[in-house]
C-alpha cells in the first residue's frame, strides 16, 4: 500500500454502525479532533436489519488513525470496526464522468471506453457520460486519458471494500498487500509526544 | 407491564427505577413540563442550584463521592450550553452522569427557534453517549439505556435531549422493555492469557511499582488493591485521581507521581524494572516525555478500556476488563514474596527526597492551611479542590484516611470545580465532614453556588486559599515566560467574609499560623456551611516540578 515517507497513508476502516441519525457525526467528529481528512466516505444499509456498513478512507499517520480506529470501537453505536488497510481485502469504487466527445474526438473516446471496459450511460451531442467501476489506479488512469478530451463532470462514490473469502492473491489493482495477520487493527505506539502544555 | 403516562411522569418512573433520589438543576421554558410533574413524585429530590454548571459539578460530585449516578437537569439552549463544562469535566474523569436537558418542540428543532440549541451536536465529543428523544414512547428505554451506559464499562456522562412537546405527549413505559445496545459490550473478566503474561510478569520483577489510577477508586477495588500490594510487598503509587484509593500511612504507600508529584513517587517509578498500571491512562502530567518515561522498565496496563492500551506507552503486559474482576483473576496467580532491597531502596528514596518539606517561615502558606485541615480533620474528611497550586497542595499534605475520599478535576483541569462539587458530594454524604480546598480564582468561578449551599443547610466548608494571584499561572510565568505577569494578579478580590456573610454564611479570616487550629475547629464545630478566608503568603513556587513534556531527570525539587 502506499506509504509517504512521513509515515502517513490513506487507510480503509469499515465500520458496522446502527442505523440511526447522528452516527455518521460521532464517527467523523473522531477524525475530525485530531485534524484528519475524510479522502472518501461510503455508507448504506448493511445485510442485517437495523445495522449499516460504511467504508471510509482517511489520511493521517498510520498508528493514530489506528489509535482512532479503537477509538471509533468504544462509540455505543458502532458495532465493530476494522482498520482493513492491511488485510486480504477486494475493493471498488465507482465513477460518473461527463466527458466532451464532439463528432471528431468521439471515435478516440470510444475507443478508451472499450480498453477500459467502460459503460457508457448516457450521449449527447458534444458529451458522452461514463461509468467506471474498479479500483483507483484504474479510475484516476481513465480520468487522465480523457482529460485531453475536457471533462466536464467526475462524480465518485468513494471505496467500498470486504475481506475476501479466500486467500488467492488476486488482481493488483484494488487489492494491497495481503497481511493476514493484522487483519484487524493493532493499537499503535506514538513515535513522539508533542503538543505538552 | 405497561403504563400510560405522559413523557414527564415516565421520566420521573424511570429515574426512580433507576435508584435516583436526587437530582441537581435549573429549570427554563422547555424543560417545564418535566418540572410540572415533580410534586407527583416527592421521593426525588430536586437541588435548585444558581448556575448549570454548578448543576453539574454538583451532580459530579454526587456521583464520584457515593459511586452513584449523578442527575442533573437544565432547559434547552443557554442552560444546556452550560453545562458544557460540567459534562467535560465528567468525561475527562469517567464519572457517571445522566443530564436531561428539555429541547424545543418538534416542530420548532432546526429553526433557531427561541432558546434553541443544537445540545445533542455540541456535546457529542464530551459525553460518553447522548439521545435526541422523539417519542413518548422511546423515553422509559432511552432513560434506562443512558443509566446503563453511563454506570457500566468505562464510566462517563449520557445525555437525554428531550422536546417539550415529547415532555407533554402521551406514551407508553414498559420499565422492564429490554435495552437495545448492540454495539456496547462491556468488559468483565479479562483474558485468561493476559491474566498469565501480566502474573509472569509480577513473578519476575525484582522492583515493580503499582500505579494506582481512577479506575481502581471507579471499580471501588481498595481491598484488592490492598491484597495485591501486601502480598507480592509492592510500593504503591497513587495517580491524581488515585488518590485515596491506598491508604496514605500505609508503609507501601508512596506518594502521587508527575509534574507536581512527590519526587520519590516519580523516582520509583524511573527506577523501577515493573509497572503495574491499574486504571490510569498514563496521562501527559504522569508521563512528561514519553521517549523518557521510565526506560528501564517493562509495562502491565490494566483498563476496562482497550482505546487506553499502547495510547502513549507501549506495554508488555495489556490487560483488559473490569479491575475488580482482573485483581481476584491476578491476585491467586501472584506469588507471595518481599522485595526487601526494593523497599529498601524506596524508603531511601523517601528519605533522601522528603518533597512534602514545608519552608520555614512565619507567615501563612498553602501547606500550612492544608496541613492543619488534614491533623485536625484527622484526614477523616472527604476533600473537593479546584486545579492550580492549591489542587496540588492538598493532593500533597493532606493524608487521606478513607477511600474515595478525594474528588478533585483531574483530566479536564476545570477552575470552579470545587464549590458545587462539595455540595454534591455532601447532599450524598450528609453525615461526613466535606471541606473544599478553593483557590481565590476558581472559587470566583462558581461562588454563587453558596446560595445552594445555604438554601439546603448543607454544612460544607470551604478553605479558600487567597493570595490573590492565579497562583499556577504566576509560577509558569515565573519559569517558562521570563517573569513577564500578566493577567494573574487580582487587584480587587472581594471581601469573602463579608461575602459569605451576605449569603447568610458563617464567615472566617485566618492571617496567620497560630489562626489556624482553632478557625478550622469552628468551622468544624459550626453547623451551617462556613468560608474560611485563608490569606495566604503572595507569591509562593509550587515544587516539586517537572516542566510540561520533561522527564524525571528536569525535576526541579526545591529551589530554597
Amino acid at each position: 500500500m502506499p506509504t509517504r515517507s512521513n509515515g502517513s497513508s490513506q487507510r480503509t476502516i469499515s465500520a458496522l454502525v446502527s442505523d440511526r441519525p447522528g452516527v455518521l457525526a460521532r464517527i467523523s467528529g473522531l477524525f475530525r479532533r485530531r485534524g484528519f481528512n475524510i479522502a472518501s466516505l461510503a455508507v448504506g444499509r448493511s445485510e442485517e436489519p437495523g445495522l449499516s456498513r460504511m467504508t471510509f478512507v482517511v489520511e493521517g499517520p498510520d498508528e493514530v488513525v489506528r489509535h482512532v480506529a479503537a477509538q471509533l470501537d468504544r462509540l455505543i453505536d458502532v458495532v465493530e470496526v476494522r482498520d482493513i488497510s492491511e488485510s486480504n481485502i477486494v475493493w471498488r469504487e465507482l465513477a460518473l464522468i461527463k466527458v466532451k466527445a464532439p463528432a471528431g474526438a468521439r471515435a478516440e473516446v470510444l475507443e478508451l471506453v472499450n480498453i477500459f471496459r467502460v459503460n457508457v450511460i448516457d450521449i449527447g451531442v458534444e458529451s458522452l457520460t461514463v461509468e467506471i467501476t474498479g479500483g483507483r489506479q484504474k479510475i484516476d488512469s481513465f480520468i487522465e486519458l480523457v482529460r485531453k478530451f475536457g471533462l466536464q463532470e467526475v462524480i465518485r462514490t468513494g471505496r467500498v471494500a470486504t475481506l475476501r473469502g479466500t486467500l488467492i492473491e488476486g488482481e493488483e489493482d484494488g487489492l494491497f498487500q495481503s497481511d493476514a495477520s493484522a487483519s484487524t487493527y493493532v493499537l499503535p505506539v506514538p513515535t513522539d509526544q508533542t503538543g505538552s502544555v | 407491564m405497561t403504563k400510560h403516562l405522559t413523557g414527564s411522569q415516565i421520566v420521573c418512573e424511570a429515574l426512580l427505577k433507576e435508584g435516583v433520589s436526587v437530582v441537581f438543576g435549573i429549570p427554563g421554558g422547555a424543560i417545564l413540563p418535566l418540572y410540572g410533574v415533580l410534586s407527583q413524585y416527592p421521593n426525588l429530590r430536586h437541588i435548585l442550584t444558581r448556575h448549570e454548571q454548578g448543576a453539574a459539578h454538583a451532580a459530579d460530585g454526587y456521583a464520584r463521592s457515593t459511586g452513584t449516578v449523578g442527575v442533573v437537569f437544565a432547559t434547552s439552549g443557554p442552560g444546556a450550553t452550560n453545562l458544557v463544562t460540567g459534562l467535560a469535566t465528567a468525561m475527562m474523569d469517567s464519572v457517571p452522569m445522566v443530564a436531561i436537558t428539555g429541547q424545543v418542540g418538534r416542530a420548532a428543532i432546526g429553526t433557531d427557534a427561541f432558546q434553541e440549541a443544537d445540545i445533542t451536536g455540541a456535546t457529542l465529543p464530551v459525553t460518553k453517549h447522548n439521545y435526541l428523544v422523539m417519542r413518548a414512547d422511546d423515553l422509559g428505554r432511552t432513560v434506562h439505556e443512558a443509566f446503563h451506559i453511563a454506570r457500566t464499562g468505562r464510566p462517563g456522562p449520557v445525555l437525554i435531549d428531550i422536546p417539550k412537546d415529547v415532555f407533554m405527549e402521551m406514551g407508553n413505559y414498559d420499565p422492564d422493555a429490554p435495552l437495545n445496545l448492540p454495539g456496547y459490550r462491556v468488559p468483565g473478566k479479562a483474558d485468561e492469557a493476559q491474566i498469565n503474561v501480566a502474573a509472569a510478569l509480577i513473578n519476575e520483577s525484582e522492583r515493580p511499582v503499582i500505579l494506582a489510577g481512577h479506575g481502581v477508586v471507579l471499580s471501588r477495588s481498595f481491598d484488592e488493591l490492598k491484597e495485591l500490594a501486601e502480598k507480592a510487598q509492592i510500593p504503591v503509587v497513587t495517580t491524581l485521581l488515585g488518590i485515596s484509593s491506598f491508604p496514605e500511612d500505609h508503609v507501601l504507600s508512596t506518594g502521587f507521581p508527575g509534574m507536581h508529584g512527590m519526587a520519590y513517587a516519580s523516582l520509583a517509578i524511573d527506577q523501577a524494572d515493573l509497572i503495574i498500571n491499574f486504571g490510569s491512562r498514563f496521562d501527559d502530567r504522569i508521563v512528561g516525555d514519553s521517549k523518557r518515561f521510565s526506560v528501564g522498565s517493562k509495562k502491565i496496563h490494566v483498563d476496562i478500556d482497550p482505546a487506553e492500551i499502547n495510547k502513549t506507552i507501549k506495554v508488555e503486559g495489556p490487560v483488559v476488563g473490569n479491575i475488580k474482576d482482573v485483581f481476584a483473576q491476578l491476585i491467586p496467580k501472584v506469588r507471595k514474596t518481599t522485595h526487601v532491597p526494593w523497599l529498601q531502596h524506596i524508603e531511601h528514596l523517601k528519605a533522601e527526597h522528603p518533597s512534602l518539606r514545608i519552608p520555614e517561615s512565619d507567615r501563612l502558606m498553602g501547606q500550612h492551611v492544608v496541613k492543619a485541615l488534614s491533623d485536625v480533620t484527622k484526614g477523616d474528611a472527604i476533600i473537593t479542590t479546584g486545579v492550580g497550586q492549591h489542587q496540588m497542595w492538598a493532593a500533597q499534605h493532606y493524608q487521606f484516611k478513607n477511600a474515595n475520599s478525594w474528588l478533585s478535576s483531574g483530566g479536564a483541569g476545570t477552575m470552579g470545580y470545587e464549590v458545587p462539587s462539595a455540595i454534591g458530594a455532601q447532599v450524598g454524604n450528609p453525615d461526613k465532614l466535606v471541606w473544599s480546598i478553593c483557590g481565590d480564582g476558581g472559587f470566583q468561578m462558581t461562588m454563587m453556588e453558596l446560595a445552594t449551599a445555604a438554601e439546603n443547610n448543607l454544612p460544607v466548608k470551604y478553605a479558600i486559599l487567597n493570595n490573590n494571584h492565579l497562583g499556577m499561572i504566576t509560577q509558569w510565568q515565573t519559569f517558562f515566560y521570563n517573569r513577564d505577569y500578566q493577567a494573574e494578579t487580582y487587584t480587587r478580590n472581594p471581601d469573602f467574609v463579608k461575602l459569605a456573610e451576605a449569603y447568610g454564611i458563617k464567615g472566617i479570616r485566618v492571617t496567620s499560623q497560630d489562626q489556624l487550629e482553632s478557625a478550622i475547629r469552628e468551622a468544624n464545630a459550626h453547623e451551617g456551611p462556613v468560608v474560611v478566608d485563608f490569606v495566604i503568603e503572595k507569591v509562593d513556587d509550587l515544587y516539586p516540578m517537572i516542566p510540561a513534556g520533561q522527564s524525571i531527570h528536569e525535576l526541579i525539587e526545591d529551589p530554597n
